[in-house]
């Protein structure tokens, strides 16, 4: 019983806390800026005036431009869902491994970028085929990660790897190294974060997500909105529990050691996002024409890590 | 403190100094492979210290200043102030792109292990891993100096292939202290040599791309 309640549990807090998380990030990167910036809860009020307007759709819209915020917005949340934050405890953890969770983000990124194509301006189809170059780039070195991971681990279950990595199964490995800064360029690109794309501006030449999702208005931006917050802390929530799972709850946990493992989550991310903020504000946004330098570092930082795995495992 | 634990940390500053290799591949500014180089040198100091405190061995603490003072610090001011005094060009014109660069480094990386492994066959693996770790280091240091026009961005990748020499040398037990001297020596007047050289080239042909060189090498035309 317990694993289907701490599951419910989890469910709840990914979505009211990724909000929260985002204001987080422009709260911090407003300071740093020396700007006063929006409100810590701005994000939970732009999502609930969205949601209260109509939702306008332009006449050459067909039905996959109205279905793709709920086709995102749910295979992200399902993929948030599979992941261990505060407890590996989950009812879904058996279902679903790592190659499940990049197939839902996966999905996730199609259905987004066909609402961008199907609504036939031209900066929908732009984003999207920026987004397509990122991906075929993101997906493969978030792979190699997920490899390296299982090789060291022995299985692609991320609560397998957590409950590894928190036995001293890896301890300083170069490999591991290696895998968490492939896994952290992979994060910021997937979420449109400062290099690859700047989330808080809509000028043509540079935005990618903003221009999938530009004809959108009403409860499916928000829609849309919302599925950017939680893919952002899905992905802190991954690098934590994969790389620094210290205070997780295990299996027959108490109650205590849950709410230590909540309290944990609560300081990985808030350090985590934290740190995006600072990484964030103290770099340029990188020409379009560089991604395939920045994330092919990423894909060959993901094989170094593979094959450096072989050479301390010894032959 | 544990074997283990001594070794993981080891590894992982060789890792770091590995990393820097990439970048310095990976930089587009002149200013900024110099200051890579710099963080580069400074990892090596902070492998050849950690070295001189696992092993106990007091000499190793003088290669970590070496590296410190002369390479992290001395060596790319020098570079810094002869690229402000020529007025080099500031953007490094790689011969090869830079995810090619990439790509054959990774490749290099993977050719420095298939050499390691029958090499160091009786050797614990724990070796096997340092060296191979080094092995790349020279190699990117050896790719930076064949792609790159400059001869600036050449003389980096110059001594970024001896911080992979001096890598190796701290990783294994017992090099003595004579040998990292002359070795650091060798570099200083290598260094002070490029300088000059560079002045003498920019003088003669008006900028620092190598490839003006060639015509005068006497091989045909």
């Amino acid at each position: 019983m317990t694993p289907v309640l701490l599951q419910l549990l989890q469910l709840l807090l990914v979505v009211t806390a990724a909000p929260l998380v985002t204001g987080w990030v422009r709260l911090v990167k407003a300071r740093l800026q020396a700007r006063r910036g929006p409100p810590l809860l701005q994000p939970y009020r732009d999502l609930y005036r969205l949601l209260q307007k109509e939702a306008i759709v332009a006449p050459s819209a067909s039905w996959v431009f109205r279905a793709a915020p709920y086709l995102t917005f749910s295979a992200i949340w399902l993929a948030a869902m599979i992941i261990p934050t505060f407890s590996i405890d989950l009812y879904l953890i058996p279902a679903a491994d790592l190659i499940a969770l990049v197939a839902l983000l996966g999905l996730a990124r199609f259905a987004t970028a066909l609402a961008g194509m199907d609504i036939g301006t031209a900066f929908g189809g732009l984003g999207a085929s920026r987004e397509m170059l990122i991906a075929s780039l993101a997906e493969p070195a978030m792979l190699m990660v997920t490899f390296t991971l299982s090789l060291l681990s022995g299985s692609t279950s991320p609560a397998i790897v957590a409950e590894f990595v928190l036995h001293g199964g890896i301890g300083l490995s170069v490999s591991a190294g290696l895998a968490l800064v492939a896994m952290i360029l992979v994060a910021i690109a997937e979420n449109g974060r400062i290099p690859i794309d700047n989330p808080a501006t809509h000028l043509e030449l540079t935005m990618v997500h903003e221009a999938m999702v530009l004809e959108y208005s009403g409860r499916h931006l928000a829609m849309m909105e919302a599925a950017g917050m939680v893919r952002l802390t899905l992905y802190i929530g991954l690098i934590g529990c994969l790389f620094l799972p210290w205070g997780i709850a295990l299996p027959g946990a108490s109650g205590l050691e849950l709410a230590g493992g909540l309290a944990m989550w609560a300081v990985r991310t808030l350090a985590l996002s934290t740190a995006l903020a600072v990484f964030e504000t103290s770099i340029a946004k990188m020409r379009v024409f560089r991604y395939g330098d920045f994330l092919g570092g990423a894909l060959l930082l993901g094989l170094l890590a593979a094959i450096f795995h072989y050479v301390s495992e010894a032959v | 403190m544990s074997q283990t634990l001594s070794y993981d940390v080891a590894h992982l500053i060789g890792a770091i100094v590995l990393m820097a290799g990439f970048t310095l591949l990976y930089q587009r500014r002149v200013f900024a492979v110099l200051n890579t180089f710099a963080f580069q040198a400074f990892a090596l100091a902070a492998a050849a210290a950690w070295q001189a405190h696992v092993q106990n061995a007091p000499h190793l603490w003088a290669t970590a200043a070496i590296a410190l003072i002369f390479k992290a610090i001395l060596v790319p001011l020098a570079l810094h102030w002869l690229v402000e005094k020529l007025g080099i060009h500031r953007a490094v014109e790689p011969a090869l792109s830079i995810a090619w660069t990439m790509i054959v480094g990774v490749a290099l990386v993977g050719l420095s292990i298939l050499l390691v492994l029958p090499v160091t066959a009786n050797a614990a693996a724990l070796t096997r891993e340092s060296l191979a770790l080094a092995m790349s280091v020279v190699l990117l240091g050896l790719l930076m100096m064949i792609t790159r026009h400059n001869a600036v961005t050449q003389v980096v990748g110059f001594m970024a292939l001896e911080n992979g020499l001096i890598l190796a040398a701290v990783s294994a037990k017992g090099m003595p202290l004579v040998v990292e001297i002359s070795i650091a020596f060798s570099v200083l007047v290598a260094m002070t040599l490029f300088g000059i050289f560079f002045f003498r080239i920019r003088e003669r042909f008006d900028t620092l791309d190598v490839n003006s060189l060639e015509t005068w090498r006497g091989e045909g035309h």
